[in-house]
């Protein structure tokens, strides 16, 4: 390739992230220059600013463009599926920094520059995740994510909790990414390229060859390795651990938009590269291998992490590590969809990606302000939470009622949509499950409600919230109980501007 | 005047009180309570306008409103086209929903005449009592199966907080059972409802949630045989899910734990809802959406429904006689009377269903007003324990009289509601069914011995001298009494007011479960 060639491209249309890259290096600039006591909050709304302005951008591309467009050979490339998750990220992100800038006041967090600009740099790998279709940008993505979030977990210097978390999870990120490595290695090892759109050719080849063993194992390295990313059994360990170290906006950062960005990888990843696959003894039964055969084994994954991400969450007390087993079941219903995988997969995704991002992050500001002001992570923290703020108590409630799936709220409805697909597949079982963990969980999302109403606190006093995270808190108590009432609002605004359809959107077709 | 939106203004009425509640300040106990109970009021006019409006020469759903409400893609054609799945704001009544109505208005504002006891918290309580009035008339009014399962989850949150927060001593642990129950059963009428709506798009129906044209497709004999061609005992399997999710709220032995801790445990008024109308929630699921939309299914399955009827009527009625514990009596007794209902499905004929309502009407009038009176004793005698009890016919003469007539109802005396329909209930299934029908009939004997126990044991007998100077009831308490007390009286003596709206409406019902049936 030229130089001249890589000029050939518009590359406007990539604006959100070079934005993003920008306010990253140049947070890291001002901060080099700053002096070492001044007040690093504008740093803060300077990433901030940067975020709404890649938005802006996003949604520009999202009008302008009709079809794909493809950099480098799908190096890179700007599609209805990428532009969705990415809005999802820069909301996430924007949500993260107004937590985050009444987070840091209290001077836990002493390397406030790196604090942000490691969040943005973190962005732009999830962003990157979210639109390329190439294992070696998808990986740097990745990585990028990952090394970013290593170092924002480990930021608490001097709490103990933080270092070995962030010890944690650079751990078990490594094996994951090993694994990720070893799969990618074999699909590269099959077809000679890391293109997604040549690798669905020739994977779909080699399967038919009687490489069929290797593709499988590929396939399972992927599963594993990717699942560590959302938190999906057998992958699952490290949430627990990290997110309990982790400063509480991070924590929110990892349920939402890293996990997000996760699922945008592996769905992405795993439904290009494997859809293809054909098995030719099987004709009669269609023989379509991973909607009859690769998906069994992501529906035990799905079912696993709901039962144990739920079970284990009953033995909670730490509202954070409660927290982290209810992602990892939340991971679970999300992987239902894909496993069903019908016309509506992208709709219920990201309806109910949206939805967790709402009450994920309203949760965790809750969270925030109150662990705080306790000095303890206990549920016990939350005794009394009504009589001192009732705000703060009925919002909780909201969230805690829509992580549970209760109407009437946007979680109910992202769950139902999921449901209903399950269903209508026939996949009763899975569906079962799903219902059956959910009342499961309302045990212990009930066990925050009953110490906020229920129980006497150790103090009468006011909780008073910081400006950004009752802000925080009011955008996502409306937003969750808004789309609980008028669902069809967000479905018909996902349908409307990102054209899935029955080839899933624009992800299955290479670009220009 | 027009009647278009009543349905929803009876629905969304207790909404004004919830609004003007959240402006007072909470130190004003008293203009709480008169709030509250005022509050009551509105939806109550406005379905006794429901009642007098009703049309009894109508077979068909009334009051009816339909609105579009959300469009779910659910998949494209080949040419991009999108099918989508409409889900609308559906209302309507008929001869079963509108009695329920009724009584949901009149106990609920009883109800909120009873709170006077609450003593702390007043403001949120009654919020929550006026958020579950809103689920409880959603439930009844809805014809939407999205609607009515979001109606019926509705009710849970409220009912958990009021058992949890204003409770008696092991408050929280009846709350979560309750929670975890109930949230099974929602959770297995879930995923029947979605499985019906499932089903119906399959035959080349137009996709819908609404009950009256589910009925028609689903009780179709063209889908019926189609069905035991493609899935044989599927819809059977769904009929059963949908048994078992109702049966928990009825509660159906053996799913009948979490009521007791409920009953015992729960505050009186809220007890009065809960008996009164919560339970008679299951009823009427059974009866619109079990038989309704699976005729063929229930008939087949009658037999199981008898037994277990019995089993309700033997096991409560056995059990409410070694209680001690008057809260307990009357949680064993309401098992004992919700097997009546059962019974009065079994029969599967016009008779045995027009019993099976009565009583679910009818008990609920008589279980709010026991349970009404159980709570007048406790708040003088703070005791519910019948050994502790005695004489208090001395002392209270008034409040004892309505106790003892109240259990004259509940065990089934002629002129009052009780009576009536037993007596129907029985006579449907002497039709179809008559050992499991002589047996069923040993449970009123033993309605009449457990309930005659226990109360003449508190209201006669040797009075413990504490008891000496215990008031007599006060206005505030004698006029539920009194309303309760005639509500029950005047099924008794005039049951046409509800078995004429009843009438039609069962005669779209009955032919298809009979007619199949032989």
């Amino acid at each position: 390739m030229d130089v001249k060639d890589i000029f050939s491209y518009d590359w406007s249309y990539l604006l959100p992230e070079f934005i993003i890259l920008g306010f990253a290096t140049l947070l890291s600039l001002i901060d080099l220059f700053m002096g070492k006591r001044a007040n690093r909050a504008v740093l803060g709304w300077l990433a901030l600013l940067g975020v709404v302005l890649a938005g802006g951008f996003v949604i520009s591309n999202m009008q302008e463009l009709d079809e794909p467009i493809s950099y480098m050979a799908d190096m890179l490339r700007v599609d209805d599926f990428g532009n969705a998750f990415k809005l999802l990220f820069l909301g996430g992100v924007a949500f993260t920094l107004l937590l985050s800038l009444s987070y840091l006041k209290s001077g836990e967090v002493r390397h406030q520059g790196e604090y942000y600009y490691l969040l943005l740099t973190g962005l732009l790998g999830a962003m990157v995740m979210a639109s390329s279709a190439d294992l070696l940008t998808l990986f740097v993505g990745l990585e990028l994510l990952s090394l970013s979030s290593y170092v924002l977990v480990g930021l608490r210097k001097k709490v103990l909790a933080s270092n070995e978390a962030s010890f944690k999870y650079v751990v078990s990120g490594g094996i994951a990414t090993a694994f990720t490595l070893f799969g990618m290695s074999y699909i590269y090892g099959l077809t000679g390229t890391t293109n997604l759109y040549e690798i669905t050719q020739r994977l779909s080849e080699a399967y038919a060859s009687g490489f069929g063993f290797l593709v499988l194992l590929a396939f399972a390295c992927l599963v594993v390795g990717l699942g560590f990313k959302i938190s999906t059994v057998p992958n699952h360990m490290w949430a627990p651990d990290v997110y309990q170290g982790a400063p509480t906006p991070v924590t929110a950062f990892l349920t939402t938009v890293s996990k997000a960005a996760g699922f945008a990888l592996v769905f992405r990843l795993l439904l290009v590269a494997f859809i293809g696959l054909f098995n030719p003894d099987q004709v009669s039964g269609g023989g379509r291998v991973f909607l009859e055969e690769l998906s069994v084994y992501l529906s035990i994954v799905a079912a696993l992490s709901m039962i144990i991400g739920n079970t284990m969450a009953l033995r909670q007390t730490n509202v954070k590590r409660m927290m982290a087993y209810s992602g990892i079941a939340q991971a679970g219903y999300l992987l239902v969809p894909f496993v069903t995988l019908t016309s509506l997969f992208f709709e219920q995704v990201m309806f109910y990606l949206f939805a967790y991002l709402l009450m994920g992050f309203g949760a965790f500001a809750v969270i925030m302000v109150v662990t705080r002001e306790q000095q303890t992570e206990d549920l016990k923290a939350f005794a009394g939470l009504y009589h001192r703020s009732p705000f703060a108590a009925v919002a909780m409630s909201i969230f805690l009622l829509s992580l549970a799936g209760i109407p009437v709220t946007a979680g109910f409805f992202g769950k139902f949509y999921i449901f209903w697909s399950a269903i209508w597949h026939e996949n009763y079982w899975l569906s079962a499950i799903m219902i059956a963990t959910s009342v499961v969980s309302y045990y212990y999302y009930f066990g925050i409600i009953r110490q906020m109403y229920m129980r006497p606190g150790s103090t009468e006093a006011r909780l008073v919230f910081p400006t950004g995270a009752a802000a925080v808190v009011a955008v996502t108590a409306g937003l969750t109980v808004l789309f609980g009432i008028v669902p069809g609002a967000a479905i018909d605004y996902i349908h409307a501007n990102f054209n899935s359809g029955f080839d899933f959107g624009s992800m299955l077709t290479p670009g220009r | 005047m027009d009647n278009s939106m009543l349905l929803s203004l009876i629905t969304f009425s207790p909404l004004l009180a919830i609004l003007v509640l959240a402006f007072v300040p909470k130190r004003y106990g008293g203009i709480i309570k008169q709030i509250g109970i005022l509050g009551t009021l509105l939806p109550l006019v406005l379905s006794l306008m429901l009642f007098a409006n009703f049309d009894y020469q109508l077979d068909e759903m009334q009051f009816v409103e339909h609105v579009p409400w959300i469009e779910v893609p659910i998949g494209a054609g080949a040419g991009g086209e999108l099918f989508t799945f409409p889900i609308s704001y559906d209302m309507g009544v008929d001869g079963i929903s509108m009695p329920l109505i009724v009584l949901t208005a009149i106990v609920g504002t009883m109800a909120a005449v009873a709170s006077w006891q609450i003593k702390r918290r007043l403001k949120e309580y009654f919020l929550l009592f006026h958020l579950l009035l809103i689920g409880m008339f959603g439930v009844f009014a809805t014809q939407n199966l999205l609607l009515f399962f979001i109606f019926f989850e509705l009710t849970l949150i409220p009912a958990y907080f009021l058992i949890g927060i204003w409770g008696f001593s092991e408050r929280e642990r009846a709350a979560n059972k309750f929670l975890i129950y109930n949230g099974i059963g929602s959770a297995i009428m879930l995923l029947a409802f979605i499985a019906i709506i499932w089903l119906v798009p399959q035959v080349n129906a137009d996709p819908t949630m609404s009950m009256t044209e589910l009925r028609n497709v689903l009780t179709s004999p063209d889908f019926q045989a189609m069905m035991e061609q493609m899935k044989p005992g599927f819809l059977f399997g769904l009929f059963l899910a949908l048994f078992i999710a109702f049966g928990i709220k009825l509660p159906i032995f053996p799913f009948h734990t979490w009521m007791l801790k409920v009953h015992v445990q729960a505050p009186v008024p809220v007890v009065m809802i809960h008996s009164g109308i919560l339970l008679k929630m299951g009823a009427y699921g059974l009866i619109r959406l079990g038989i309704g939309l699976f005729p063929e299914q229930a008939y087949s399955f009658a037999a199981w429904m008898a037994v277990l009827g019995v089993v309700n009527i033997l096991y409560g009625a056995v059990l409410a006689f070694v209680q001690n514990d008057l809260k307990m009596v009357m949680a064993y007794s309401s098992i004992s009377h919700m097997g009546i209902v059962l019974l009065g499905f079994a029969a599967m004929n016009t008779i045995g269903f027009q019993g099976a309502i009565f009583q679910t009407i009818s008990h609920g009038f008589i279980s709010a007003l026991l349970f009404l009176m159980i709570g007048v004793i406790w708040e003088r005698v703070e005791t519910s324990q019948i050994d502790e009890l005695g004489g208090l016919a001395k002392s209270m003469p008034f409040a004892s009289g309505i106790l003892l007539t109240a259990a004259m109802a509940s065990l089934g005396l002629p002129g009052m509601s009780g009576f009536i329909s037993e007596f129907l209930a029985f006579l449907g299934l002497f039709g179809t069914m008559p050992v499991i029908g002589s047996i069923g009939v040993l449970g009123i004997i033993l309605t009449a011995v457990y309930l005659l126990r226990a109360v003449l044991r508190t209201t006669f007998g040797p009075m413990p001298d504490r008891f000496q100077r215990l008031a007599d009831a006060q206005p505030l308490e004698v006029l539920p009494m009194i309303v309760l007390l005639g509500f029950i009286i005047l099924l008794g003596i005039y049951p046409a007011v509800l078995s004429d709206p009843l009438q039609e409406t069962l005669k779209t019902i009955v032919p298809i479960v009979t007619g199949i049936g032989g």
